[in-house]
């Protein structure tokens, strides 16, 4: 068996920081995508347009019924061998296919989320709403999406916990992550204990605040009508 | 509000409208005239319509058949090379900027003080600006008797309270034609004095056309020009709230208003 080694575990801890970087870089850039276009995608959802609706609800039940990886390896893998799509689209740096997957994929998720708040703004505000004659826009910006976003974000916050830990597989597509550090390591140096415990702890280090954020966001108060 | 440009309200004309619920026709080839100013108390019994006649106005529910002029202008069809087609989406916009509704269960946005509840729409559709909708915003506050509650969510307010907010909050648009389904119905019974005062002195101003469907008999015959008996989605007779309440000709009115007075 082998011992722990404390002067290797040091040696090679600023490494494993810096692919901590990159994972927590690519989930703050992916949950930035995943929130946007998931509140794009719930509104499209409940277009009267029904070229709009329906094939909006067959895509995000698609992408939630593929696992990430897949979609990971289509955009790194796939996507080039497309020769009909522009090149800047067709070759994703390994990063920018990460971000994209995971900001996708969380999209899809995100959606619902929005959705279920969306769908539980009573009525009345709907109608209050054009009873005053505001636009479709105002009615959205001003009346619903402010009731409904603090109640979707709860599970927005637990997608947020979720991304982060999807986010490693980022390594299947050549991303340099804590996890591709990690393994890079073992396979160089033949160790094992000291690469994935720290990469453990890093983990560790990040996701229990982010877990406390996510519950404080639970507690809030929603408004009473 | 320039004295010399009183408003009067506009007309209503609904010809031969007629609005389904599937099999179930809510609304049967419906006529009704309101003259601009008047004020109409529409009565009848529980699903014979009245909410639907106000909802169809309102464009909350769109009409299946027939038309609704509101000041002489359709509200769901347009003239085209002299044909009558159905409406876009901008020009019901456009007449219903003459209609707003208050509902029974106020419908206020709980997001929002009640000073901003009146102020939003003076400012997104008519394009006031914040300290403009401000001061108007305090004026209606102020007539409703709610001066001292500007800053208060509607969750802090009586439901007395939140119906005079919701309707400084349609005032605020200066519409020719007010709305009222069953505004005091879900209000403990001493709260209900207080938006009455305040529908009368609204009915009183003669500032506008009001349609309202109550329970309110009192109320009622006091304050309407008419009152419309409805039954079954068709007018069953109308007239002065004296000859109506008092001397009807229509044993079904006669049954429905003692049922509703006995309680
Ligand atoms: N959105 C809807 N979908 C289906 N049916 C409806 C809808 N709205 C109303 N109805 C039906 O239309 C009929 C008339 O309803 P309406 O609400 O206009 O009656 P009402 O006279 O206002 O009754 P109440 O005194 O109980 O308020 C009822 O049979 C009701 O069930
Ligand atoms: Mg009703």
């Amino acid at each position: 068996m082998t011992r722990w080694d404390w002067d290797y575990a040091w040696e090679i801890t600023p490494g494993l920081i810096q692919g901590m970087l990159t994972t927590i870089l690519a989930t703050l850039l992916g949950i930035t995508v995943a929130v946007i276009l998931g509140l794009f995608l719930a509104i499209g959802r409940r277009s009267d347009r029904k070229w709009i609706s329906y094939p909006l609800a067959w895509i995000i039940e698609f992408i939630r019924s593929t696992p990430l990886l897949i979609q990971l390896f289509f955009l790194f893998y796939a996507l080039p061998l497309i020769t009909f799509i522009p090149e800047p689209i067709r070759f994703l740096s390994p990063l920018t296919a990460l971000v994209v997957g995971l900001g996708v994929h969380y999209a899809c998720y995100c959606s619902e989320a929005y959705r279920a708040g969306i769908n539980s703004v009573d009525k009345g505000q709907w109608e209050a709403s054009t009873s005053l004659n505001l636009k479709m826009t105002t009615t959205w910006r001003s009346v619903i999406l402010p009731q409904a976003i603090p109640r979707a974000l709860p599970p927005l916050g637990n997608y947020f916990v979720g991304m982060f830990k999807d986010a490693p597989q980022g390594s299947a597509i050549t991303v340099a992550g804590v996890l591709f550090v990690a393994r890079a390591l073992q396979s160089a140096d033949f160790r094992t204990v000291e690469p994935y415990t720290i990469a453990g702890i890093l983990f560790l280090i990040v996701s229990i605040p982010a877990a406390i954020f996510v519950r404080s966001l639970e507690r809030r108060t929603f408004y009473e009508t | 509000m320039k004295p010399d440009n009183k408003r009067t309200g506009a007309s209503v004309a609904m010809r031969q409208v007629v609005k389904a619920f599937g099999e179930n026709v809510v609304l049967n080839k419906l006529d009704l005239d309101v003259d601009p100013g008047e004020v109409v108390v529409i009565i009848g019994p529980s699903g014979s319509g009245k909410t639907t006649i106000l909802r169809v106005i309102m464009t909350l529910e769109r009409i299946d058949e027939g038309t609704i002029e509101i000041d002489g202008r359709h509200l769901y069809h347009e003239q085209k090379n002299g044909v009558l087609t159905p409406a876009s989406e901008k020009h019901i916009r456009s007449v219903r900027s003459d209609i707003s509704m208050v509902f029974q269960h106020f419908n206020l946005f709980p997001h929002m003080s009640a000073r901003e509840n009146v102020m939003l729409a003076p400012m997104k559709v008519k394009g006031m600006t914040e300290d403009e909708a401000d001061v108007q915003a305090q004026e209606l506050l102020n007539k409703v008797g709610l001066g001292d509650k500007l800053d208060h969510r509607p969750s802090e307010l009586s439901g007395g309270q939140k119906q005079r907010v919701a309707i400084a909050r349609s005032l605020a648009m200066e519409p020719k034609v007010m709305l009222f389904d069953e505004v005091t119905s879900a209000l403990d019974p001493e709260l209900v004095g207080e938006v009455l005062t305040v529908l009368r002195e609204l009915a009183a101003s003669g500032e506008m056309t009001m349609m309202m469907v109550t329970h309110e008999m009192g109320f009622a015959s006091e304050m309407a020009d008419r009152v419309l008996m409805f039954d079954r989605g068709q007018i069953l007779e109308q007239g002065p709230p004296d000859k109506l309440f008092k001397d009807p000709d229509h044993e079904r009115t006669k049954t429905f208003l003692r049922a509703v007075l006995s309680h």
